[in-house]
Parts: C-alpha cells; sequence; structure tokens
C-alpha cells in the first residue's frame, strides 16, 4: 500500500526511563490516505530499520480499538484528532498532505516512559486491583430474570464498561487525574445489583490507590470525556463522588 | 469518624471546595442583595440602614467569622490541590491542545488570584474603616464611603480593579457553580441543565449587579 502524502513527523524518542528525551524531526512520503496511524508508523520504522537507525518503540495490539493500548498523544490530542476513536482507528486521510504531526507519548507522573512513546500504565492495574471486579462466587450463570436492573442503570453501566482502559482521559486531563478511568469501573459495578455488596469497599479502595500512584485531582474541565475515544461521560465521575461521600459518611467500611 | 482517608483524599479535598465554593456563593447572594438597596436612590438611607445592621448585629458577626474560616479552607485547599496536581504532570506536552475544555475552566488559580487582590483593595475600602468606626464607636455612612472611592480623586485607580475583580468573580462563578455539584457528586440528567443554566445566569447577573455600582456613582446617576 503507497500513497501520495508526504508527511513531517515529530517523534518523541528517549533511550529509556531516567535519560532525557527529545523530539526527533522524521520526513515521511509515499503515504496512503488510507493506512491506520499505526501502519504510518510501521512505514516509518522500516524506514529506520533500512537505515540502521533504532525503531520508534510504541505501543499497540489489537489494532481495532478495544485494547487501549496505543496510546499516543498525536498534535495536542490524545489519539489525535478525531472524536471517538483510538489511534489504530485513525486514518492518515484525517491528515493534509504536507502537514507536520507531532507525537509525544502520554505526560503523568503516574505513567513513566518506558521508551519513545510507550508508557507504564501499570498504576492503572494496580488501581483495578483495588477493586474493580466482583469477589461474589457466582457458581452457575442465573437465570437473567432473577436479577431484574431498570434499564436506565443497564445502560449506564454498560456506557461505563466500554472503558478500554488507555489512558487518554489522565494524558489529556491538565492534572493528569484518572478520575475518569477509576470513575468509570466505580460507577459500573455500583449501578449493578452484582456490585453492590462491595461498593463502599471497593469505592474507598480504589480511590486510596489512585492517590497513591500520584495521579492528580479532577477540576471539572471536561477536557478527558471530550477525548475519551469510548465517550465515557463525565457522570460517572460524579456518581463516584457521591459513592464515596456515601462509603465514607453512611458506611462503616474503612480503606485498607 | 473513624475513616482518615475521608479527610486527606483528593475526593476529600474537591468536597471542601465545592462545600465552602458554594458556602461563599450564599455569602454573595446576600452581598449583592443588600448592595442593590443604593439603587433605590435614597441617598443611601435605606442602604445605610442595613450596612448599619450587617456591622452591629451579633449574629451576623459570628457567621462574619464563619466566613473568613470558609474563605481561608478554600483558599487554603485550592493551594494544596494546585501544587499536587502540579507534581502529577512533571514533563510537559511540547503541543497541547485546549479545546477540550473552557480556559476558565483551566484558569480557576489565576481567576482567584486576581480575586483574592480585588479581595485585599476592598476589604481596605470598605471593611477595615467600619470595623474602626464600630470599635470606636462612631457613626459610619457607608454609602458616602462608596462614593468617595467611586468619585474621588483616585476613581481611576478603583474602577478598574472593581471592575477587573467582578470580571474575575464571573468567571471564577461561571465554572465554580455548576462544578461544586459535580464535585458533591450531583450529576442528574433532570436537573444538571437547570443547575446549569442557573449557574451561567449567576456568574452573569451578580457581578453585573456589582459592576453597576461604581459605574453608577461615576456616570452621576446615583446622588
Amino acid at each position: 500500500m503507497s500513497g501520495n502524502m508526504n508527511l513531517t513527523l515529530k517523534v518523541w524518542r528517549q533511550k529509556n526511563g531516567g535519560s532525557k528525551g527529545e523530539l526527533v524531526t522524521y520526513p515521511v512520503s509515499d503515504i496512503s490516505p488510507d493506512m491506520s496511524f499505526l501502519e504510518m508508523f510501521d512505514v516509518l520504522n522500516d524506514q529506520l530499520v533500512t537505515e540502521g537507525k533504532e525503531p520508534i518503540a510504541f505501543d499497540h495490539d489489537c489494532r481495532e480499538g478495544i485494547c487501549g493500548m496505543c496510546s499516543m498523544h498525536i498534535n495536542g490530542h490524545a489519539h489525535g484528532p478525531k472524536d471517538q476513536v483510538t489511534t489504530c482507528q485513525l486514518h492518515m486521510r484525517s491528515f493534509k498532505d504536507g502537514d507536520t504531526i507531532v507525537v509525544e507519548p502520554w505526560r503523568a507522573a503516574a505513567f513513566p516512559v518506558v521508551k519513545d512513546l510507550v508508557v507504564d500504565r501499570s498504576s492503572f492495574d494496580r488501581i483495578i486491583a483495588k477493586g474493580g471486579f466482583i469477589s461474589v462466587n457466582t457458581g452457575n450463570a442465573k437465570d437473567a430474570n432473577n436479577l431484574p436492573i431498570p434499564k436506565v442503570d443497564a445502560d449506564k453501566a454498560f456506557e461505563a464498561a466500554a472503558c478500554i482502559g488507555c489512558g487518554a482521559c489522565v494524558a489529556t486531563c491538565k492534572n493528569s487525574s484518572a478520575m475518569l478511568f477509576v470513575s468509570a469501573k466505580v460507577a459500573q459495578l455500583s449501578l449493578l445489583p452484582q456490585g453492590k455488596a462491595e461498593a463502599s469497599q471497593r469505592v474507598l479502595n480504589m480511590v486510596a490507590q489512585m492517590d497513591e500512584e500520584g495521579f492528580g485531582s479532577c477540576t471539572n474541565t471536561g477536557a478527558c470525556e471530550v477525548e475519551c475515544p469510548k465517550g465515557i461521560s463525565i457522570q460517572n465521575i460524579a456518581i463516584m463522588n457521591k459513592e464515596y461521600l456515601k462509603a465514607s459518611v453512611v458506611s462503616e467500611q474503612e480503606a485498607q | 469518624m473513624s475513616n482518615k482517608e475521608f479527610l486527606t483524599s483528593s475526593l476529600a479535598k474537591k468536597f471542601v471546595m465545592a462545600a465552602t465554593g458554594l458556602f461563599l456563593i450564599s455569602f454573595l447572594v446576600v452581598h449583592v442583595s443588600i448592595n442593590s438597596l443604593i439603587f433605590l436612590n435614597d441617598g443611601g438611607e435605606t442602604f445605610n440602614v442595613a450596612a448599619g445592621f450587617m456591622a452591629h448585629n451579633i449574629i451576623i458577626r459570628i457567621m462574619e467569622i464563619g466566613l473568613f474560616v470558609g474563605l481561608l479552607m478554600h483558599i487554603y485547599q485550592a493551594w494544596i490541590l494546585t501544587q499536587e496536581n502540579k507534581k502529577a504532570r512533571p514533563v510537559q506536552y511540547a503541543v497541547q491542545n485546549e479545546t477540550a475544555s473552557k480556559w476558565y475552566s483551566r484558569s480557576m488559580g489565576i481567576l482567584g488570584s486576581l480575586l483574592l487582590i480585588f479581595l485585599a483593595v476592598h476589604l481596605y475600602n470598605f471593611w477595615y474603616p467600619t470595623k474602626v468606626a464600630v470599635a470606636a464607636g462612631t457613626e459610619h455612612n457607608t454609602y458616602n464611603e462608596l462614593k468617595e472611592v467611586f468619585t474621588g480623586e483616585l476613581w481611576f485607580v478603583f474602577v478598574p480593579v472593581y471592575i477587573l475583580g467582578v470580571v474575575s468573580l464571573g468567571y471564577h462563578l461561571l465554572h465554580g457553580f455548576p462544578s461544586a455539584f459535580q464535585s458533591l457528586g450531583f450529576n442528574h440528567k433532570k436537573y444538571t441543565p437547570l443547575i446549569n443554566a442557573i449557574g451561567t445566569g449567576f456568574s452573569i447577573i451578580v457581578p453585573l449587579i456589582f459592576a453597576l455600582m461604581p459605574l453608577a456613582f461615576l456616570l452621576g446617576i446615583l446622588d
């Protein structure tokens, strides 16, 4: 696949977590508008390998917008200029021939750079491990009608569950806050009967871990929901705030 | 309360910001209502009665202490949060697109600092002389004082400071009013659009009434 787009890329290169990085300029030519952004990077890396240079390290896995691995901050936008797509779903037709594109890794103290555009997002895993699940032994699947769930709640929980944990919210937030990510899981489980039993414990523990990881706090600018590739709403953050208030004031549960 | 995270967590700090913010908003309602009395244009007679009540009533005096405590908590918590938030992003982006949020939502610290400077001038102009007069037991005409500040020889300093102060207040409220409800966990499909509308109206009307006072004196509409 080749095309006729010529672009100038400015990509963040950083040898490892301890070293100082910088933006390096790479011209790329014959790019097809039908390529995805990552395929364009594959072309560039091929070119670098042929020239005997170190290829650019970047995260990717499924390349169909569900794994949440691709994490590029493109021209000042998490996952690039288009709404509700991940970097792998962004196509070169979203750019113009001759464009200069600046590509940086997510910037957050809780997401340290591993190499080039790859950041360590295990802080998200540690938050989920603190309660982003239900520990009820369910046995065989119950008949669905045994657990009536109002349609409104089911829809809200489903929308929150669409979070792929890519970290675009943290990357976008001026405070590098993880509130949208954490609240999506808290809200999803607090809305469903299966999640209610552990709701207080969950929100206290997950928030405590979120703070420990060094994420900032929420200023309600709403930028996260604009850049979220899955359209997670900040209404989830309000649900988490309410759950936290309830867990702290009403319940006797303590963070563990 | 046995849960100490409730006092130290990031969410708890936001609860303090929201609760003190709403408390300060309630103060604005009282302040703007009393100020509006000058527009009766009765030479400040009614206004001075209300101002006198606010300066002498014991319950108001006690509430004033609460007001200062609330204000200091709001400032202190904002300072702590700002420091923590700065630490959360040690390396900045080379390119950051800002279209995803409003400038005033990102500038609450700057707007708040401008408000604080304005507040220092404002307390020096009105609050301090009132305290001195109350302590000395002398008669104090707040209306004349207003006139002196806004039409006296330093009007070209004070009027712009007051206008800038209330414009900062307007933008601070435009974000702060709805944001307080969100922080306290209140985001509801039925009521949030109403809260946002009231917030926008409040953020325009209240600063506008405040701004009209110095302008009305300066333009000679009030005597």
